[in-house]
């Protein structure tokens, strides 16, 4: 049995073409005068109609932890906002059982002239808890956020980080059936980050608690995330498996096949385009389109684009990022061929540009490459994010480098010698 | 607990669920209590001095140098019963009408019911109220005036309809707050004038033959009563009657109006 049931959810917003953010009783006043048959039918100002969510259907069992994807704007927050209650929706009903807690970013409704103690129980309460569930487990709040010598200070003097630590804790330690969480870890030092993580597989796995977690993290919506949904412009575009919701989001499945083809690539409408990217593909040494790569395989990226109007001081490169979206590094064709030629144009014609990873030591995993053309690093001619991906195999590698921390994983020579 | 969340239509409160939450009601009383009087240095004796103070300004220029009568009650005493509860009303009125906005981040991030938060903020000055009642039993003895038995009872219904009326008007003003912040900037004169119009500074009987414009205003039964029972004369029950019957139709108003604008409290905050 689902213990989130969500049917047919819309929210529809009213955008006005207002100049002020609020809107002042004048303006309301002054059209009431003007135009006092617009204004009984409502029609103040020509409004226009945006519905953040569409149509919207799914269900959330019990224990499961189900992770929200999308970009900005695509509708995650205004979902959220809807299941916490804190707005309406349009259309639509959604059934829930059992409380709902949400950590619609932390720290709400704490008081900065209060106490560290005295703002737990006022969070605590706003938060939805009793007294006597807060007194209870007040030590172990205040041992994770780590804040005991400052208990009884006001907050105002705390740290932002302490501030943080001890609002997530706060929340944390609410026992609702389910929790909904939105980008929370986009605080807080590294360290603190996997401690609420932690705590937050702790939750689902010993209590088996349902948790909806909204993130642009996908390392850490991969790790605690068994299903994830994808928003797109208000609907939801795919629903299912997280690491292939997450590829689709990222794009991979379309970039992982070695070759891809870019003219059709859909590109931001602001780009000036002289240059335009055709063609990308991995390559070996021999130039032959590859899948899949060994580890210590040379290896390289081929690129074929077209320069449509003759543009000088314009460079082409490439961004590879791990499997996080972390990138590792940047390399351009100003490194070698044009750095020395400063006033090199590129004449109109078709032309292909080669590159090899020599020397770079990939770890076994999944890399997603960005091109790019700009002209003096601030003018983007072209861009295609994520345009192709590449895995690096492990079957080269031992035990002991597979599992090695860090972002590379280079075979150095140390010197060993007998010192005394 | 099953909850069923879909679009919110008609006027509906929900009794059982405005208990549930009673604990954020208890916190946000707390935490305003709290921080009232936080980073000064004679703290909650400020709640003693502001009525004091007041009482002082009002009869050296009412009392003296414009020489309102105040019949055979002195006249510091006679402003400082109708202050006591005025205080509570505007103060009160005040603090309701702009919780919202200044709970805003909460407003934004959490549901409970909105009722809560204009109503929770009117409690600190309860503690206050008990203060100047403290006051004024010492000025009671400094002027030598022995209270009827129905003055001490007529306290709680006294306190009731100031309650009903400034949380009444506080709901309303709180919603259109939300929407038009011209609210914020109106309400200081909307309570000086309603100060005009209400018998704090002078008697009743100014109104002549315009009497029963005084039944119009909640706060004018309240004072009317207070002063009967406390400084020797008779309470108008009549007056006292209407005052709670207008205090109740203006709460009643209130909540209505809350009610049907807050679905759109956090869109709009």
């Amino acid at each position: 049995m689902s213990i989130i049931e969500v049917k047919n959810i819309s929210k529809k917003y009213i955008i006005g073409n207002q100049k002020t953010q609020y809107n002042s009783l004048r303006d309301d006043l002054v059209l009431a005068i003007k135009k006092p048959i617009n204004w009984v039918k409502g029609a103040r100002n020509q409004k226009e109609e945006f519905w953040a969510l569409k149509d919207i259907n799914f269900s959330v069992e019990k224990g499961e932890v189900l992770g929200i994807i999308g970009a900005n704007g695509a509708g995650k927050s205004t979902l959220l906002k809807i299941l916490s209650r804190i707005t309406p929706p349009t259309e639509g009903t959604i059934k829930m059982k059992g409380r709902v807690g949400s950590l619609l970013e932390v720290g709400t409704g704490f008081h900065p002239e209060l106490t560290g103690r005295e703002n737990i129980y006022l969070n605590g309460a706003i938060l939805g808890m009793k007294r006597k569930e807060i007194a209870k487990k007040f030590n172990e709040i205040v041992n994770f956020a780590g804040i005991e010598k400052f208990l009884d200070t006001p907050v105002k003097h705390y740290s932002s980080g302490m501030h943080v630590r001890l609002a997530f804790s706060v929340a944390a330690h609410l026992e609702p059936d389910v929790l909904i969480v939105d980008e929370v870890l986009a605080v807080g030092d590294a360290e603190f980050q996997k401690k609420c993580l932690g705590k937050m597989e702790e939750i689902t796995k010993k209590d088996g608690r349902t948790i909806l977690f909204v993130s642009h993290n996908m390392v850490a919506i991969k790790k605690i995330c068994s299903r994830v949904i994808l928003f797109k412009n208000g609907e939801i575009q795919k629903i299912g498996n997280s690491t292939e919701v997450i590829d689709n989001y990222l794009g991979l499945e379309k970039a992982l096949v070695g070759l891809r083809e870019l003219s059709s690539y859909r590109r931001d409408a602001k780009l000036s385009q002289e240059i335009i990217f055709n063609e990308i593909k991995i390559i070996n040494e021999r130039g032959l389109n590859i899948l899949e790569i060994e580890y210590g395989e040379k290896f390289g990226v081929e690129i074929i684009y077209t320069v449509n109007v003759e543009i000088k001081d314009a460079l082409v490169g490439i961004i590879i990022k791990n499997n996080d979206l972390l990138p590792i590094f940047t390399t351009t064709d100003f490194d070698s061929t044009f750095a020395t030629i400063k006033e090199e144009k590129r004449l109109h014609g078709k032309y292909m540009e080669r590159v090899f990873f020599s020397g770079i030591s990939f770890k076994p995993g999944n890399y997603i490459i960005d091109v790019v053309s700009t002209v003096h690093m601030d003018r983007v001619v072209d861009f295609c994010e994520n345009a192709i991906a590449f895995n690096i195999k492990d079957e080269n590698l031992s035990n002991l480098m597979k599992d090695r921390v860090g972002v590379i994983s280079p075979v150095l020579n140390w010197e060993n010698k007998k010192y005394e | 607990m099953e909850i069923i969340i879909k679009p919110k239509k008609s006027f509906s409160i929900d009794f059982k669920e405005l208990w549930y939450f009673r604990e954020i009601f208890y916190s946000l009383a707390l935490r305003d209590i709290k921080v009232r009087y936080k980073q000064t240095v004679i703290g909650i004796l400020w709640a003693i001095l502001q009525p004091f103070l007041m009482m002082v300004v009002f009869s050296v220029f009412f009392g003296k140098l414009a020489g309102i009568s105040s019949g055979d009650v002195p006249y510091p005493i006679f402003a400082f019963a109708g202050l006591i509860f005025w205080n509570y009303f505007s103060s009160s009125l005040s603090s309701a009408s702009n919780s919202l906005v200044s709970n805003q981040a909460i407003i934004q991030k959490i549901y409970f019911p909105r009722l809560i938060v204009p109503i929770s903020s009117t409690a600190v000055y309860l503690l206050d109220f008990v203060l100047s009642l403290i006051i004024f039993a010492g000025l009671l003895i400094y002027y030598k005036f022995t209270p009827s038995f129905i003055g001490v009872l007529i306290i709680l219904p006294a306190l009731l309809i100031s309650f009903l009326a400034s949380n009444g008007l506080g709901l309303f003003l709180a919603s259109v707050n939300v929407k038009y912040r011209d609210v914020r900037y109106a309400l200081p004169f909307f309570i000086q004038m309603l100060l005009f119009v209400t018998p704090v500074i002078y008697p009743s009987n100014v109104l002549g033959k315009y009497q029963w414009l005084w039944y119009l205003n909640p706060m004018s039964g309240v004072i009317e009563a207070i002063r009967g029972g406390f400084l020797g004369g008779i309470i108008n029950w009549q007056l006292f009657g209407a005052s709670l019957l207008v205090s109740i139709g203006l709460f009643i108003i209130g909540v209505i109006y809350f009610n049907k604008t807050e679905k759109y409290f956090a869109d709009v905050i």
